[in-house]
């Protein structure tokens, strides 16, 4: 993926731009606000990594409402130190499409970077989803394994969907918290945890082949090789 | 040099005093109380010189009428004769009579001369006659008469222009002193409103200058100044309270902040100086990173109590269904209860709408469950209820079977930090309380900590939360 990073301390843009590199993305850094706004504007990137506080006169949400309103839409994530309710829903309205808050885990950006990147092939709607011999029906909301017809609550079915549609890809408690509980917070004992391990129960119990993952200082995946 | 600027900011400073309103307000009081002398004044002139100016008047146009009934019904002879009989009765002297044939020799009357103001018949004339040698003011009609006669009937007005030359002197002399009384009165009033706001705007400078602990002196009349003052007040107060409400932050932070810090620095240290291999270097920075992001968790409780506490996000309050949030909370927390061999019992009204701050009130009811799983001992029963005990009202109680907490403690769980001893083997930071109070405030109510069965062995928690609905 073609990614591009502004983002003013060297040492933060130095860290995320060589764990993006390992994980085989071309990155573009630069320091400040304008010449992110030029580079944004003016090549394809597949993806945008903007700070909120930027130096040069045009902070991250500028940049993201110029680049909207040029019907400019790719995706963008905010990694910023302005952590409130207030700003992030600020974030999320100016037209970004996740936000992230400082300080964060490389894996936890990692995650939701991979997250972002899948999302333009979401825009065509399925009606199934597929891992290896595990099947669920978007429509009559119905999880079958290996042709076996598995009982599973509401939330437990939005969880399996969400870990579905990130199929291969690491999906953070912090992304599922957010996504499928819509927690906008860090709840003191990791209930995250005890869901997954209960959909385990009813997913993988039983078959030869386990295909939700744990993750070690990640999260989780869902997948159909071991 | 400094001659100049200090002359000009004289005439600044009468610029400014005009401008001031409190010299409006005098002004206004003193035109509204002069033009109440002119109008009292211009009645009583009415009413005494007035009166009569109109009596003479009245008196003439009598006369004038009767002797022209004596001229048109007898002639010369008949107004002559009318004429001398009611010279005769005039006792006072101040009745005037001039009847005049057409070559102007006096027929009859008590005038010499005929008064040169009372040339056009019917005409109406105040003129200086001389009767008896003295010159005095009259009031004179002339009279139309046919046959080139003259009749000029009149009336002494001495007395009128006495009583108006004495009403005119004591009406300027009291309208001197009125003006006089309107002017103390005026500065009167501008020093009763500067005294009134001295007090206020004193206070405003002592806490624009770092003061916040003054307040404005309040007067027991309890008047518009006294409620203004109450109102700053009470937003002194607030800002206060926000102020303190930051400075907790900032206590909180170095007090308690600095020790995990100072903790996953010596481990660092250590691991740098004393790791025999890199394993055991590694091992000891996997748990300085886990102790970075539980300071930073610390970091972002205390910043979301912080902003529970100013009351800012009251301004981001909607209209929601607190029972879809219980039944959420629930569902979250049982499946934890459910593995640690516990029940999550739950009763609430089907719909309990509010207005609120959705997230705020799910993190607070998700800190309560988390207390409540923590505390209560396996195949213990942990109840979750809510309701609206009066309108506007939503409470909400969360109660487990867990060891309670002592009296002394419970006015103390609020605390940022505050654990009690039983508590302390447990994990945790000390401020899942501390937020569920601050929600319960932003939502105009609080945080009620007893026991869920008093009198028993282990008296579990009771925590109850009650708010406003409109906060």
């Amino acid at each position: 993926m073609q990614i591009l990073l502004v983002e003013d301390d060297a040492e933060v843009a130095r860290f995320v731009k060589k764990g993006l590199q390992e994980a085989g993305h071309i990155v573009e850094h630069v320091g400040n606000g304008r010449d992110g706004l030029f580079m944004a504007a003016s090549e394809p990137f597949d993806l945008l990594i903007l700070d909120r506080m930027l130096p040069g006169g045009v902070d991250g949400l500028r940049i993201v409402e110029t680049l909207r309103s040029q019907d400019n839409k790719t995706p963008v994530l905010f990694l910023t130190a302005l952590g409130s309710v207030d700003e992030r829903v600020k974030g999320l309205k100016a037209g970004g499409d996740d936000y992230l808050v400082k300080p964060f885990a490389f894996a936890e950006l990692l995650a939701r970077i991979e997250a972002l990147a899948r999302r333009p092939a979401m825009e065509v709607p399925a009606t199934k989803l597929a891992v290896a011999d595990l099947e669920i029906d978007l429509l009559s909301r119905t999880v079958t394994r290996a042709g076996r017809r598995l009982e599973v609550q509401p939330r437990e079915f939005r969880l399996l969907e969400h870990l579905m549609r990130h199929a291969g890809q690491v999906v953070t408690r912090t992304m599922l918290l957010e996504k499928v509980w819509d927690y906008h917070f860090d709840p003191q004992t990791n209930v995250i945890d005890v869901h997954v391990s209960r959909l385990r129960q009813k997913v993988d119990k039983g078959f030869d082949v386990p295909l939700i993952h744990t993750v070690r200082n990640a999260g989780y995946m869902i997948r159909a090789e071991a | 040099m400094a001659a100049q600027p200090e002359e000009a900011g004289g005439w600044r400073d009468i610029g400014a005093y005009l401008k001031s309103a409190g010299f409006r307000f005098a002004a206004l009081f003193a035109v509204l109380f002069l033009a109440a002398i002119l109008g009292f004044a211009l009645m009583l002139w009415w009413g005494t010189a007035g009166t009569l100016s109109r009596q003479i008047d009245d008196a003439i146009r009598a006369d004038a009428i009767g002797l022209q009934e004596a001229w048109r019904s007898g002639g010369v002879a008949a107004a002559m004769e009318a004429i001398g009989e009611r010279l005769a009765v005039d006792i006072d002297d101040h009745a005037i009579y001039l009847l005049m044939d057409e070559a102007g020799n006096r027929l009859a009357g008590n005038l010499d001369r005929w008064p040169s103001a009372a040339e056009i018949p019917g005409s109406w004339s105040a003129d200086m006659v001389r009767r008896d040698g003295v010159a005095v003011p009259a009031r004179l009609h002339r009279v139309p008469l046919d046959r080139g006669h003259r009749l000029l009937v009149g009336r002494d007005a001495t007395d009128r222009e006495n009583l108006r030359t004495l009403l005119s002197e004591a009406l300027l002399w009291s309208f001197a002193v009125a003006v006089a009384f309107a002017l103390a009165g005026a500065a009167a009033l501008r020093r009763a409103l500067a005294d009134r706001l001295r007090a206020a705007s004193a206070t405003a400078g002592a806490i624009a200058a770092g003061d916040l602990s003054r307040r404005v002196p309040l007067s027991a009349q309890r008047d518009e100044f006294d409620q203004l003052g109450a109102s700053m007040n009470a937003m002194l107060d607030r800002i206060d309270q926000l102020m303190m409400g930051i400075k907790g932050v900032s206590d909180s932070i170095a007090h308690d902040l600095r020790t995990p810090i100072a903790r996953a620095r010596m481990r660092l240290e250590n691991a740098l100086l004393r790791a025999p291999d890199e394993e055991s270097l590694r091992a000891a920075m996997e748990t300085t990173v886990a102790d970075l992001d539980g300071i930073s968790r610390v970091f972002q409780a205390l910043l979301r109590i912080a902003e529970a506490e100013a009351g800012a996000r009251r301004a981001a309050f909607a209209r929601f269904d607190l029972a879809a949030v219980l039944t959420d909370a629930a569902e979250v927390y049982g499946a934890l209860a459910e593995e640690r061999g516990q029940q999550l019992q739950t009763s609430w009204p089907e719909k309990l709408e509010m207005v609120g701050d959705r997230d705020m009130l799910l993190q607070a009811i998700a800190n309560l469950l988390d207390n409540a799983v923590k505390f209560t001992p396996e195949g213990g029963t942990i109840r979750l209820t809510a309701s609206a005990p009066a309108r506007g009202k939503r409470d909400i109680s969360v109660s487990d079977e867990g060891p309670g907490l002592a009296p002394m403690d419970r006015a103390r769980a609020g605390e940022r930090f505050f654990r009690a001893d039983p508590s302390r083997a447990l994990p945790g930071s000390g401020l899942g309380l501390s937020l569920v109070k601050a929600v319960a405030v932003l939502h105009g109510g609080e945080l009620q900590l007893g026991d869920a069965k008093p009198g028993a062995e282990r008296p579990g928690l009771e925590a109850r939360l009650t708010l406003s609905s409109r906060a």
